[in-house]
C-alpha cells in the first residue's frame, strides 16, 4: 500500500518536472519515396509543436492496406494518422470511420486542392482526407526511338497511334519493346491499367442495375487489343510485370513506351537512376475518340480515424504535411523536382516548379481529365476510375486480374476470359446483394 | 519397465504442453467455426447477419476452389521430393570428411534465414525474371531465349522457391539424424565388404526412417498454409494456375475482408489437411514408434 | 572420428560439396553482394562486384533504427523459443521414455493444431489481441509465437530423445541413481546436441515468422520482419536498399547460427560416443 502511494507520488511528481507530458501520435504510411522523405523533415513540425511526438509505421503498400483495414473495422485504435488512396476514402466515409476534414487551419487553403483529387476523397461535398501526393497515368515514351521509327508522338495521341508507334519501334534483336504495360495479376496492378484503358473503350464494370458487363464487346475489345498489341511489342515476362518491373525495363532502356503512373516521371527522368533520363518524352493517356482517356486517378492521403484519442494533435500534423508550407520545405531542403506532385493547383502555378519538373503540366493536365465521379463513357452507379469504390472490388479485382493475365500469357483464349470474369463477378455480386 | 511412479510423472510431464495446445486449438477453432455462419464482411460491420451454411457452399462453389485443392497437393509433394531426396543427398555429402566442413554446412543451412517474402522477391527479379534476371543472363550467355518463368511453369517456380527455402531444414534434420548412426556399425558393414548402395539402402536409410518422418510431417503443415510467396510473385496467376487454398484464403479474408468466408475457407483447410495428415499417418507413421 | 581418409578422397568430396554449398547460397550471396551497390547497378544485369558503396546502408538506417527491431527481434525469438523449451522438454521427455499406446495420437494432434490456415484467424486474433490490450506488444508476440511452434519443438525434442538408448537409463536404475539424478548425469548431457538444434531451428523459425510478427505490432513491440517490410516493394527501384535491410536481418542469426553449428557438431559426437 504505501509502495504503491510513493510510487504515485514519484510519478506524479516526474510530471510536474517535466511539464506537461508530450503527445504520442502513431501514423501509418506506405515505404513510398515521398512519404519516407516526409518522416526525414519531421524536425520542422516537432519544432513548430514540442508536445507532439511523431511514432511511424512504415509498410509496403499492400501490408499497410491490410493493416488499417484490420485496425479500423475492429476499432484496434493503433494509429492516429492513416494513410490511405483514393479507394479507400469514400467506404470508409461511408462507414463514418473518419473524421470530417473541414477545419485544417486559417491557412490551409483547401480551395487550392485539385478539384479532381478533392472530389475523389469526399462524400457528400466533405473532405475525409487531404492529399499528400497525387497521380494520374500518362504516356511516357523514349524520343530518340520515336525518331527511329519516322514518327512524332502527339500531345493526345489515339490508341491506334499508340500500337502502331509499339509495333514500329520493337526492335528484338536489340532487346526494345516498343511498349511495357503491367501484366500481373492485381485489382492494383494490371486491373488498375486495364479498368482505365477499358473506359476510353467505352467498356465499364457494371451498369446501372449492377450488372457486370464483361459480356459486352466493349470489354471484348479492350481485351483483344491490349493482348495483340503486348504479343507484338511487349516485353517477354510482361504476364508478371508490375510497376517496378516496368520501371526497372524502362530505365535500363528496353522500353519504347511505358503507360503508367505519372509519378514514375521524376524516376525515369532521374539522372542518377536512369540511363535514359534526357530521351524521355510526355503525352496525355490515349483515347479512342469516345470522348474518355485512358487515365486514372489516385491520391495517397492523410485520414484520421474517428475513434483516435488524439484527433487535435493527428489534425495538426495531417495540416501540416498536406500544407503549402510543405511543399515549400521540401523544396528549399531536397530542390523542387522532389516535391510531392499532384496535389495542389498553386504548385504547378510556381514557374520554379515548371522549370524543374518538365513533366509538370503533363501530369496536371492528366489528372484534370481524369474524373472519378464521371468515369465511363456510359453511365456506372459507382465512383472511381481505375476501380470501383466497393468492399467487394479487392477480391473480385484480383480474381479477374488472374484471369486476364492467363490470356496475357496465352493460357486462355479472350473468350474465355471474359466469361470467366463475367461468372466471377456475377457470383461475387449476388453475393454481396447487389444483384436483387 | 518403469514404475508407477514415473509413469505418473512422465503423464504429469505432458499436462502443461497438453493443456496449453488444447486452449491454443479450441479457441481459434471456436471462433472460426462461430463466424463460418456469419454474414459477416469487415468493411461493412452494420450488416452481420446469420448465413448457415451460405459461406461453405460460397467458398466450395469458387470456380478455383477444386485447382486450388490440387495445386496445394501439388506444391507439398513436389517441395517434400526436392527437400527429401536433396537433404538426404546434402546429409550424406556434408557427413563426408571435408575441407572447411563448418563453412560449408552453414552456406548449406541459410536459406533458411531468410523470411520467405524477401526470398521471393529476391527469386523473382533478381533471379528468375525474363528480363533483368541472373537466369536471363545466363541462359543468353549461352544463346538460348530466356524462360519466362512465371508465365510458363508458374507453380514450378514457387515450388523451386519453396524448396530452397526448406532444404536446409531438411538436410539439418537428417544430418543430426546420420551422426547418430553408430559408427562401428558403419565400419563392421564395411568389413562385411557390403558395397558403399547396399550400406545406404540396409543400414543408414532405415535408421533415418524416423527422421524422414520427421521432416515429411513437419514440412507438410508448413507447406500446406504456404502464400506469401505467391503473393509476391504471381499473385495467384496466370489464371489460377498457381492459386492454392491458402491463397484463395487470402483473397476471401484482405482482399475482400470477407470474415465470414475466410473463416468457413478456414474450416475447409482444417479438414483437408487432417485428411491429409491422416493419410501421411498410415503411409509413414509407423517410423515414429520404432 | 578416428578413421583416416586419402587426401584424394578428402579433395573430392570437398569440392563437390562446396560447389552445392555455393550453388545453395548463391541468392543470398547475390541479395550481400547487391547490398552494396547503388539502385541502378542492381538492376543493370548480373555483376558479381559490386561498386563498394554503403549508400543502401546509410538510407536503410537513416529511415529505421536497425537497433530497436533487432532487440524486439532477439527478444521475441530468444524468450518465445525459451518458454516453449520449458514446456516442451518434459512432455517429449515423458512421450519418448514412457510412451502409451496414444503417444503417436497426442503427437498428431499437436502438430495439428498447426493446420488452421494464420490468414482465416487474423479477424478472431485481433480482436482477442484488442481485448487483453496485447496489439504491439511484446508479451502478446512471445506468447503467440511460443504458442506457433512449441509442436514443432515438442516432436523434434521427441525425435531426438528417442535416439537415446532406453538401456543406459535402466542400467543407471538398477545402479541406484533417483529420478533426478537420472535426469541430471545421464540424460541431460546426451540430450543436449539435440536441444540445441531445437533451440537453434526454432529461434529461426520465431525470427522469421513474419504473418503474426507484423499483423500484431506497431511501433513498440515491431520487429525485424516489420523492418524488412518498409522496404520492400515501394514506388520506385529498391533493390539494394532491400537487399541491405536483408543482409541486416539475416547477420545476427547468420552468426549465431555460425557459433551453434560448431557447438551442434561438437554435441553431437559428444553423443554418439556411448
Amino acid at each position: 500500500m504505501r509502495l504503491h502511494t510513493i510510487i504515485l507520488g514519484l510519478c506524479s511528481a516526474s510530471a510536474i518536472a517535466f511539464g506537461a507530458h508530450a503527445e504520442s501520435i502513431t501514423i501509418a504510411t506506405v515505404n513510398n519515396g515521398d512519404m519516407v522523405r516526409m518522416q526525414k523533415l519531421t524536425d520542422d513540425f516537432t519544432a513548430k509543436n514540442p508536445d507532439i511526438q511523431l511514432q511511424w509505421v512504415t509498410l509496403e503498400e499492400n501490408v499497410l492496406r491490410e493493416r488499417v483495414t484490420t485496425d479500423i473495422a475492429t476499432r484496434g485504435g493503433q494509429y492516429d494518422v492513416m494513410t490511405i488512396g483514393t479507394y479507400e476514402v469514400p467506404i470508409w466515409a461511408k462507414q463514418d470511420w473518419l473524421l470530417p476534414l473541414d477545419n485544417l487551419g486559417d491557412t490551409y487553403d483547401a480551395g487550392d486542392i485539385i478539384p479532381a483529387i478533392a472530389g475523389g476523397l469526399s462524400l457528400d461535398g466533405k473532405l475525409y482526407a487531404a492529399p499528400f501526393y497525387g497521380e494520374s497515368s500518362f504516356v511516357m515514351y523514349r524520343k530518340d526511338l520515336m525518331d527511329k521509327a519516322g514518327l512524332t508522338m502527339p500531345e493526345a495521341p489515339t490508341w491506334e497511334f499508340i500500337a502502331d508507334a509499339a509495333r514500329k519501334m520493337t526492335d528484338r534483336a536489340s532487346d526494345i519493346n516498343g511498349i511495357c504495360l503491367r501484366g500481373k495479376a492485381g485489382w492494383g496492378e494490371n486491373i488498375a491499367f486495364l479498368t482505365a484503358m477499358a473506359n476510353s473503350f467505352g467498356a465499364r464494370w457494371f451498369d446501372e442495375n449492377w450488372q457486370p458487363q464483361f459480356d459486352q464487346p466493349e470489354w471484348k475489345n479492350t481485351l483483344q487489343f491490349y493482348i495483340d498489341l503486348m504479343k507484338d511489342a511487349g516485353p517477354q515476362g510482361a504476364s508478371s510485370n508490375g510497376f517496378n518491373e516496368n520501371l526497372a525495363l524502362f530505365q535500363q532502356g528496353k522500353c519504347g513506351m511505358w503507360i503508367d503512373a505519372t509519378v514514375a516521371a521524376s524516376f525515369v527522368s532521374n539522372p542518377t537512376d536512369s540511363t535514359v533520363a534526357d530521351k524521355v518524352g510526355y503525352a496525355l493517356a490515349p483515347d479512342n475518340g469516345l470522348g474518355k482517356r485512358g487515365n486514372w486517378l489516385w491520391a495517397w492521403s492523410l485520414a484520421i480515424p474517428a475513434g483516435t484519442q488524439k484527433a487535435e494533435a493527428a489534425r495538426k500534423f495531417v495540416a501540416w504535411a498536406t500544407s503549402k508550407a510543405y511543399l515549400e520545405l521540401v523544396a528549399s531542403k531536397e530542390g523542387w523536382a522532389n516535391v510531392p506532385p499532384g496535389t495542389r493547383t498553386s504548385l504547378y502555378e510556381n514557374p520554379e516548379y515548371q522549370q524543374a519538373a518538365p513533366f509538370a503540366r503533363m501530369t496536371l493536365d492528366s489528372i484534370n481529365s481524369a474524373d472519378p465521379t464521371h468515369p465511363t463513357v456510359k453511365p456506372v452507379p459507382y465512383v472511381g476510375v481505375q476501380f470501383v469504390a466497393i468492399p467487394e472490388f479487392q477480391g473480385l479485382g484480383t480474381t479477374v486480374g488472374q484471369l486476364f493475365s492467363a490470356a496475357l500469357a496465352g493460357q486462355s483464349g479472350v473468350d474465355d476470359a471474359l466469361a470467366a470474369a463475367q461468372a466471377a463477378a456475377v457470383r461475387e455480386m449476388t453475393r454481396a446483394g447487389y444483384i436483387k | 519397465m518403469a514404475t508407477r511412479q514415473t509413469r505418473t510423472l512422465a503423464r504429469f510431464m505432458m499436462v502443461p504442453s497438453v493443456i496449453l495446445l488444447l486452449v491454443w486449438m479450441v479457441v481459434p477453432l471456436a471462433m472460426t467455426l462461430w463466424f463460418s455462419f456469419q454474414n459477416y464482411n469487415l468493411l461493412n460491420p452494420a450488416n452481420v447477419s446469420f448465413g448457415g451454411l451460405f459461406n461453405y457452399r460460397f467458398f466450395y462453389t469458387d470456380p478455383a476452389f477444386f485447382q486450388s485443392i490440387w495445386n496445394t497437393l501439388v506444391i507439398v509433394l513436389g517441395v517434400l521430393l526436392i527437400t527429401v531426396i536433396g537433404g538426404i543427398a546434402l546429409a550424406l555429402l556434408l557427413d563426408q570428411p571435408i575441407f572447411g566442413q563448418g563453412i560449408v554446412r552453414i552456406l548449406v543451412i541459410s536459406p533458411f534465414f531468410v523470411m520467405p517474402p524477401v526470398a521471393a522477391l529476391v527469386w523473382k527479379n533478381m533471379l528468375m525474371h525474363p528480363g533483368y534476371g541472373v537466369f536471363a543472363d545466363i541462359a543468353r550467355f549461352v544463346g538460348l531465349r530466356p524462360i519466362d518463368w512465371f508465365a510458363q511453369y508458374p507453380l514450378f517456380s514457387i515450388i523451386l522457391i519453396v524448396a530452397w527455402q526448406w532444404l536446409p531444414f531438411a538436410t539439418l534434420i537428417l544430418l543430426t539424424s546420420l551422426q547418430s548412426l553408430d559408427g562401428e556399425q558403419k565400419e563392421a558393414a564395411e568389413m562385411d565388404g557390403a558395397g558403399a548402395l547396399s550400406r545406404f539402402i540396409h543400414l543408414t536409410l532405415p535408421h533415418m526412417a524416423r527422421a524422414i518422418t520427421v521432416v515429411i510431417l513437419i514440412q507438410t503443415i508448413f507447406l500446406l498454409g504456404i502464400y506469401a510467396e505467391i503473393l509476391v510473385t504471381t499473385n495467384g496467376g496466370p489464371g489460377y494456375a498457381s492459386t492454392n487454398l491458402p491463397f484463395l484464403i487470402y483473397r476471401t479474408a484482405l482482399l475482400g475482408y470477407d470474415v465470414g468466408g475466410a473463416s468457413a475457407g478456414g474450416i475447409i483447410a482444417v479438414v483437408l489437411a487432417n485428411i491429409v495428415a491422416l493419410f501421411l499417418m498410415r503411409a509413414v507413421g509407423r517410423n515414429l514408434d520404432k | 572420428m578416428a578413421r583416416t581418409v586419402p587426401t584424394g578422397t578428402k579433395l573430392g568430396w570437398t569440392i563437390a560439396a562446396w560447389v552445392v554449398a555455393l550453388l545453395i547460397f548463391f541468392p543470398i550471396l547475390y541479395t550481400i553482394v547487391t547490398s552494396f551497390k547503388s539502385e541502378t547497378e542492381a538492376i543493370a544485369g548480373f555483376n558479381l562486384v559490386p561498386s563498394g558503396t554503403l549508400e543502401s546502408y546509410r538510407e536503410v538506417q537513416s529511415q529505421y533504427n536497425y537497433f530497436k527491431p533487432f532487440m524486439n527481434s532477439v527478444i521475441i525469438a530468444v524468450g518465445s523459443t525459451i518458454l516453449a523449451l520449458l514446456v516442451a522438454i518434459p512432455a517429449a521427455w515423458s512421450m519418448a521414455f514412457s510412451p502409451t499406446r496414444r503417444t503417436r495420437d497426442i503427437l498428431m494432434w499437436m502438430l495439428s493444431t498447426k493446420m488452421m490456415p494464420a490468414v482465416a484467424v487474423l479477424v478472431p486474433m485481433y480482436l482477442i489481441f484488442r481485448d487483453w490490450g496485447l496489439l504491439d506488444s511484446r508479451i502478446g508476440l512471445t506468447v503467440m509465437l511460443m504458442l506457433i511452434n512449441l509442436p514443432i519443438v515438442v516432436w523434434m525434442l521427441y525425435t531426438y530423445f528417442r535416439e537415446i538408448p532406453g538401456e543406459i537409463l535402466e542400467a543407471a536404475r538398477m545402479d541406484g541413481a533417483t529420478l533426478w539424478g537420472e535426469i541430471v548425469y545421464v540424460l541431460t548431457p546426451m540430450a543436449v546436441p539435440g536441444i540445441a538444434s531445437t533451440l537453434l531451428l526454432n529461434i529461426i523459425l520465431a525470427w522469421n515468422e513474419a504473418f503474426w510478427t507484423i499483423r500484431l505490432t506497431t511501433t513498440n513491440a515491431a520487429p525485424l520482419t516489420a523492418f524488412i517490410v518498409s522496404f520492400s516493394s515501394p514506388q520506385g527501384l529498391f533493390w539494394a536498399k532491400l537487399s541491405a535491410a536483408s543482409t541486416l536481418a539475416i547477420a545476427p542469426i547468420l552468426v549465431l547460427g555460425w557459433f551453434s553449428q560448431k557447438q551442434l557438431v561438437r554435441g553431437l559426437t559428444f553423443g554418439a560416443v556411448k
